[in-house]
């Protein structure tokens, strides 16, 4: 979604700022940059401040204990095991669809691109009450996991899936309109020139698309990290167990226990600054500079 | 290395792209596939490459049908409208990358392929250049480097797509005569597809002019210039006067008046188009001068070696516009005047069967 | 083209494939689940479940609060792209970074903060407490959350178009006489519509689903600050999954729909736009 969009902050305000067709006077100018600086310090900074100030309120004794709390810690292993392996699959799948759907032409490609994006639209809430349906003690297969002793609601499988699905498009929608823009020129210039399919891949298509590739993989670990209604629905919370730490960050919010929970939080939120700072840095040299190289080589200014 | 193509077809839904094309490219020739945008001749170059496939018909390279062959096993060398450069590699790595990828049995050593490479460079005198990257490159020494890439595999013949298509007018003069020089020296079965008639004509061995997938003419330069066969191919090599009419003995009867023919094989009464090119018209300004078109003459334009006069119709019924290319001498000898009557009187006309003008006029 | 380079460009029968049997297992086939599920309990108990008043209270809390949301996002979201774009201050980069972070930091994290923020005694509802207004657990909160997930949508929906506009067609307006406010109106504006739109709609879907930063701030009183994907919750901890699933087969069908309204929405960016 919106999210995909690359920010450049280079030279566009200077353009606008050189004539005086197309500047406001300076103070429509100086009201309007008050307004968007108190929204930006009400809405994202001030709660982002909070979640530090709050974290280290009772001091950084009470933060560490709360982080290397034996429930903290395998919270901690959970999130990251979960990331571990849904992000792989889902860079394998986006990759996979970005080459089948912006290198080919078939029938049924545009419902395809919007099933893709279906996840993102639908409430996480849903996303993980499908597997409780699925898999749960009353679900399809419920019965036989039953029966044959495997649990995947209320457990690491299911945490999995639902993390799977929610962060399902982020790598495919990042990748599909690079690899469209790029077009498949360079590729029919490998194999004109003798390559194989997977030579091809290797030296030509994934050099060109490394950048955007991380920026969605950034994007689709943040989330993944970070979900939080999904994994609610299927996890159980059971402490020790099944809890991630969003969800442990819950359980602590709701038994009272402020800085431990703020302490938790403040984890995921240096994660989220560094998800920025990331993505901020491949943005400046990652997919605009891919797109531009590839407009600069077809002549388009 | 020779190529003939077969009863080519090829469609792309309802559009037909090439209608059944059969065409010679003998060894070591440069020729050009010249036509109009969307005539079919990309689709053609694509198809001989082997990067399309066609829905009917035959490619044989050498006598061989290669139809069924990949891109990978036709040994061509192909150079693309846009370069398709790998912009991630330098320009070394981008000659060198056909060489790199061979399967490891032919693959040269290092030290050869290194060798290789700077000679492609010093061929297309870009040695300096090795380390820098595409973008760093201007539109022709990408267009160099394009054709190094290509010749590095030792190609059994080059195609290419629109080679000068990007360039600004200045650099594709410049690359015409060195890609000309660069045929001779090597003498490698080359075809390239242009839009551009002065560039087919200045730079190919042989020209094939294509319209709507079908072949109108194929000949020497100065034969599709002088002697076109279509009216297609007249329109399209330049500016022509066109006369609508019928044939009466040696003349064409339009409207009321009427243009020596010479000889043809027309039945009288036959309508026929009679081409002219703008050089071939006189210009006649007694008003007592039976034969040739009126027309009333609208402006003169004179500078370079030559004046241009443009005309229109007497009839001020049917707007007609014609243009008499004359030596700046005799221009000022006959002293137009805007507003003028003349009569135009064609040096030479060539006469086209009326079935064939439709055709001329889209 | 591609009917030819299907043949030269390997890999598509693999790649295609595996999407399509990726999607189906993770996508299509577990939402089908609510829909089966939901056929198969019965018209009756599926209406009952999705039309009792404490469920008809949570969509119109939850739509209700979403759409005001969004449309508080359309109007501060325009002028934060505006900023970013044309203008030029101290800190700019950052708070350009920064628009991404309801994208980054996890709800839970965004709805405890909000709620220790504007509860009463809070960092801002300590002042807003005596004044009479209370945000936190009241459909205040949610709201207050809700524009907190949404406002990057809007933003990065509409920035890159406000960047590609040219500057041409502002002098064009200017030299013809126009002045700053009708130059916006009737020039920058139009072009800058179907972007808005989108992102528009974008934070609304986004809303309508989300759970995260809502429940923490929203008191979660029936009929007054509970929204639909609690319910669906409260449901399936009381083990009534039939009615979870009614209520989540609501939910489905309007974010379906939604979705094509975004995807025709965004087509009708990309043509005005000219293809971006």
């Amino acid at each position: 979604m919106g999210a995909a969009v690359a920010t450049h902050w280079t030279v566009h305000s200077r353009r606008f700022e050189a004539s005086a067709a197309t500047r406001e006077p300076a103070w429509v100018r100086g009201i309007l940059i008050a307004i968007a600086l108190a929204f930006f310090a009400l809405f994202l900074l001030l709660p982002l401040v909070t979640v530090f100030a709050e974290a280290l309120r009772k001091g950084w004794g009470v933060y560490f204990a709360a982080l290397v709390d034996p429930d903290a810690r395998s919270a901690i292993f959970l999130t990251l095991l979960v990331a571990a392996i849904a992000v792989p699959l889902n860079l394998v799948f986006g990759v996979s669809a970005a080459w089948a759907i912006a290198k080919f032409n078939f029938r049924g490609k545009q419902l395809l691109t919007t099933l893709i994006d279906l996840p993102f639209s639908v409430s996480p809430v849903v996303a993980g009450l499908i597997f409780v349906l699925l898999f749960g003690a009353q679900g399809w297969f419920g019965p036989w996991l039953i029966e044959h002793d495997v649990k995947i609601i209320f457990a690491v499988p299911g945490l999995v899936l639902a993390t799977v699905f929610v962060t399902f498009p982020f790598v495919a929608r990042e990748l599909i309109p690079l690899m469209e823009a790029q077009g498949q020129e360079e590729e029919e210039a490998a194999i004109v020139l003798g390559a194989s399919g997977w030579q091809t891949f290797w030296r030509v298509t994934l050099p060109n698309i490394k950048w955007g590739l991380l920026y969605g993989v950034i994007l689709c670990n943040a989330r993944a990290m970070g979900e939080f209604g999904a994994v609610s629905v299927v996890s159980g919370h059971i402490r020790g167990r099944t809890n991630t730490m969003p969800l442990y960050v819950e359980i602590l919010y709701n038994e009272y226990n402020f800085a431990a929970a703020f302490a938790v939080a403040s984890l995921l939120a240096l994660l989220a600054l560094l998800t920025l700072v990331v993505k901020s840095l491949v943005g400046m040299a990652g997919p605009a500079a891919d797109e531009c190289r590839s407009g600069t080589l077809k002549g388009i200014p | 290395m020779s190529i003939h193509v077969e009863n080519i077809a090829k469609r792309f839904g309802r559009f037909v792209a090439l209608d059944h094309v059969t065409l010679d490219f003998p060894t070591g020739e440069l020729v050009g596939l010249l036509g109009p945008s969307g005539c079919g001749k990309t689709t053609l170059l694509r198809i001989i490459a082997g990067l399309e496939s066609a829905d009917g018909g035959q490619v044989l390279l050498d006598g061989e049908n290669a139809s069924d062959a990949h891109v990978r096993e036709r040994q061509v060398g192909f150079v693309f409208q846009h370069y398709a450069l790998f912009r991630h590699m330098t320009v070394f790595d981008n000659v060198a990358f056909g060489l790199r990828v061979k399967p490891r049995g032919q693959r040269p050593a290092a030290d050869r392929i290194r060798q290789r490479v700077a000679e492609l460079l010093d061929l297309v005198q870009l040695s300096a250049l090795a380390n820098r990257y595409p973008t760093q490159l201007s539109g022709g020494q990408r267009q160099r480097i394009a054709l190094a890439r290509a010749l590095a595999v030792e190609p059994r013949v080059l195609l290419l797509d629109e080679p000068f298509g990007a360039l600004d007018a200045k650099v594709r003069k410049e690359l015409r005569r060195w890609l000309r020089t660069l045929h001779d020296a090597l003498h490698i079965t080359s075809i390239f597809v242009t839009h551009d008639q002065e560039e087919a004509l200045e730079v190919s061995d042989r020209v094939v002019v294509m319209n709507h997938g079908h072949v109108e003419q194929v000949d020497a330069p100065e034969q599709v210039y002088e002697h076109p066969a279509t009216p297609f191919v007249y329109d399209f090599l330049g500016a022509v006067n066109l006369f609508h009419g019928r044939v009466h003995g040696h003349h064409l009867h339009v409207g009321a008046d009427h243009l020596p023919v010479g000889q043809h094989s027309f039945a009288t009464g036959a309508e026929a188009l009679g081409c002219v090119r703008p050089h071939e018209l006189e210009i006649a300004t007694d008003p007592s001068e039976p034969a040739g078109i009126e027309a009333r003459v609208e402006r003169v334009l004179s500078f370079g070696s030559t004046s241009r006069v443009e005309l229109t119709g007497a009839d001020r019924d049917v707007r007609r516009y014609y243009e008499v290319e004359l030596s700046r001498e005799r221009i000022a000898g006959l002293q137009l005047a805007a507003g003028q009557v003349v009569r135009l009187k064609p040096v030479r006309v060539r006469l086209f069967a009326s079935s064939q003008a439709v055709e001329a006029s889209v | 083209m591609s009917a030819g380079a299907a043949r030269v460009l390997p890999g598509f029968p693999l790649a295609l494939g595996y999407t399509l049997v990726y999607l189906s297992l993770i996508v299509l086939v577990p939402l089908s689940a609510v829909f089966l599920k939901s056929a198969t309990q019965g018209w009756e108990s599926f209406w009952v479940a999705i039309s009792t008043p404490r469920v008809v209270a949570s969509y119109q809390l939850t739509y209700g609060v979403s759409l005001l949301a969004a449309a508080i996002n359309a109007v501060f979201g325009l002028i934060f792209a505006w900023v970013l774009v044309r203008y030029t201050f101290p800190g700019k980069r950052i708070v350009d970074a920064l628009v991404d972070l309801p994208f980054a930091l996890p709800t839970a994290v965004a709805g405890i903060a909000l709620t220790a923020i504007y509860a009463g005694n809070g960092w801002l509802g300590q002042w807003l407490q005596p004044l009479g207004i209370k945000v936190a657990f009241t459909p205040l909160g949610i709201l207050v959350a809700l524009i907190f997930i949404g406002l990057p949508f809007v933003v990065r929906t509409v920035q890159p178009v406000l960047e590609d506009l040219s500057t041409e067609l502002e002098e064009a307006a200017a030299s013809l006489g126009a002045d700053r406010w009708q130059t916006f109106h009737r020039v920058v504006l139009p072009p800058v519509l179907p972007a808005l739109l989108t992102g528009f709609a974008l934070a609304f879907a986004r809303a309508v689903g989300e759970y995260g930063s809502v429940i923490f701030i929203a008191g979660n009183v029936p009929m007054v600050s509970e929204i639909t994907p609690l319910l669906i919750i409260t449901k399936l901890e009381q083990f009534d999954y039939p009615g979870a699933t009614a209520i989540a087969a609501v939910m489905l069908v309007t974010s379906f729909i939604l979705l094509f309204m975004i995807n025709g929405l965004q087509a009708w960016a990309n043509r005005s736009h000219g293809g971006g």
